[in-house]
């Protein structure tokens, strides 16, 4: 009979937004239970954000992540801006949209790159990293920085887009809708990544649903709902653009909906930059008035969601801050279950929360504490069992 | 019908609604069971999909929000239960809303609150070590402060 046996993955990686902890029990290779435990890179920002200003505030919700850097000023900016009904410049609410997809893209491909990684597909992990760069070098042109861009303020956004980079702009955006094109082509029709990622790691719809889990975990499994689409904010209500929905679940609907995403990202940008209109970009707003505001922002990973009590002062009497993931690693636990601790580090990965985590796992005989399976051995496991459907499908 | 009608046609004046805009609703419950009901009834019924929920301290207890939005009427109804102090109990969601597992284990360790029926309220992102009884969300409070004053003049 099979022993039951303990992996941890985590806590930490430099990587990593979030660091989490993630215990799978497992019989022989079989996940049988899985747990996970939060926590190790609490930096209390609700409780610091309390003692700043609001002006302060968005350059600290800008350091929550160093990835989706742009999606808490997003909805910090929207939830002050909703305390006291300021209306913000046209101009300024389609700068702030080209921004928000730009990351989308860069973070999309960030995420196919270390997914291509996993299952043993470096060309992937090479090519998507190569193709981010293009979109990192258009944010150091827009905004002088190549991440944290602090190109948000309340009321509007610091940085103008000059009329002379536009064409420019456009040229760059038709190349990465080429790449992006390209990959969707090569990753979606090959076969060995269909076999690897297909049927496993299955969010139910029901689960999706009672778990609330957002974004890029919730439209693979059928649940149509996109916060750009549901509650139109800056400028995605302006310009043309479609909901990516997949009804799968598995691994390769969530791999699917991102690629075909930075399509949606691509027409989004190319909209905004040929209809944005002229005039000022700040509303230059002078006090935040006395009550609450809610803001939310689809980040790359899902809904980000910003809840801030005011009191009237220069300072928050409240921030309230839930980041996409906090929503979506939970329903984990419902898709790992019954797996292979092979596809446990891609599943784990398809969540987008915790890739990097899979680095520090280890397998540990709880009898001894001694490891036996380090993180590169776990890779090497994922990278062999394509191995093997490679090799079957060349026969 | 629209949510907020449904909400005045089945609670009538056991809550009380504020819309600050067509887009943000704001209803305060006026006892924990009637927005324990209230929550059902839009998770369950109406379909509404939790986002968060927020904890903030006020002086009678401690204030919660259950933020619910609707993604097909573009509406977040945020409806508000209040935990009293100084006992702070809350009955828990998670029996009908497996999403409020982890925001409840979180309010319960930075504010406070002690969820009733939650199916383990451990700790969530303070660490194991962390002493008992001090809740860093919490506001000082003007005895703290005054505590603070004298023992430093001591």
């Amino acid at each position: 009979m099979a022993k039951e046996c303990m992996i941890p993955i985590g806590p930490f990686h430099p990587l990593l937004e979030e660091p989490e902890f993630f215990k799978f029990y497992v019989e022989g290779e079989k996940v049988v239970d899985a747990d996970l435990r939060v926590g190790w890179n609490h930096r209390g920002i609700e409780k610091l954000a309390e003692s700043k200003t609001y002006e302060q505030d968005v350059f600290l919700v800008e350091r929550i992540c160093g990835i989706c850097s742009t999606s808490h000023p997003f909805a910090f900016v929207q939830a002050a801006e909703d305390v006291s009904g300021i209306e913000v410049p046209e101009r300024a609410k389609y700068i702030r949209t080209i921004i928000g997809e730009l990351e989308r893209i860069h973070s999309h491909l960030l995420w196919m790159g270390l997914a291509g990684h996993f299952i043993g597909y470096n060309t992937v992990f090479m090519w998507a990293w190569k193709y981010r760069e293009p979109v990192l070098d258009l944010f150091e042109i827009i905004s002088g920085n190549r991440n944290h861009y602090a190109m948000f303020k309340v009321g509007g956004v610091r940085r103008d887009i000059r009329e002379e980079d536009i064409p420019g702009l456009l040229k760059a955006i038709a190349d990465v809708e080429k790449f992006c094109s390209m990959l969707v082509k090569a990753v979606m029709d090959d076969p060995v990544i269909q076999a690897r990622t297909k049927g496993i790691g299955i969010l139910k719809k029901q689960d999706a649903v009672d778990y609330c889990v957002v974004g890029p975990t919730a439209r693979p499994s059928g649940v149509a709902i996109d916060v750009r689409k549901d509650h139109p904010y800056a400028a995605y209500d302006k310009v043309p653009w479609d909901m990516i929905v997949m009804e799968e679940g598995d691994v390769f609907a969530k791999v699917a909906v991102r690629l075909l995403e930075n399509i949606e990202s691509v027409k989004i940008i190319r909209g905004c930059l040929k209809k944005m209109p002229k005039g000022p970009i700040d509303a230059e707003v002078r006090e935040i008035g006395v009550g609450e505001g809610i803001g939310i922002h689809e980040a790359p990973r899902g809904e980000v969601f910003h809840y801030v009590r005011s009191n009237g002062s220069n300072y928050p009497e409240r921030h309230k801050i839930r980041a996409p993931s906090y929503m979506n690693v939970p329903s984990f636990k419902k898709t790992v279950i019954g797996e292979s601790i092979a596809d446990a580090a891609l599943i784990t990965a398809s969540i987008d929360p915790c890739y990097c985590c899979t680095e520090r796992m280890a397998v540990v005989d709880p009898a001894s504490d001694k490891i036996i399976v380090s993180s590169e051995e776990l890779i090497r496991l994922s990278q062999e069992k394509t191995e093997e459907i490679r090799a079957r499908f060349r026969k | 019908m629209s949510i907020v009608e449904q909400i005045k046609d089945r609670f009538k004046d056991k809550v009380e609604i504020f819309e600050k805009s067509k887009k943000r609703v704001y209803v305060t419950a006026a006892t924990k069971e009637i927005g324990k009901e209230l929550v059902r009834y839009l998770f369950k019924e109406t379909g509404a999909r939790m986002s968060i929920a927020s904890g903030v301290d006020t002086r009678p207890g401690i204030e919660i929000l259950y933020h619910m939005a609707f993604d097909r009427h573009n509406l977040i109804v945020s409806v508000k239960v209040l935990a009293e102090k100084p006992e702070c109990k809350m009955p828990s969601f998670t029996d009908f809303m497996p999403a409020a597992e982890w925001i409840e284990r979180e309010i319960h360790e930075l504010l406070g609150v002690k969820f009733i029926g939650h199916p383990r309220l451990e700790t969530l992102l303070l660490p194991d070590d962390w002493p008992e009884g001090v809740f860093p969300l919490r506001k000082k409070t003007f005895e703290s402060y005054q505590e603070n004053v004298q023992r430093e003049y001591k």
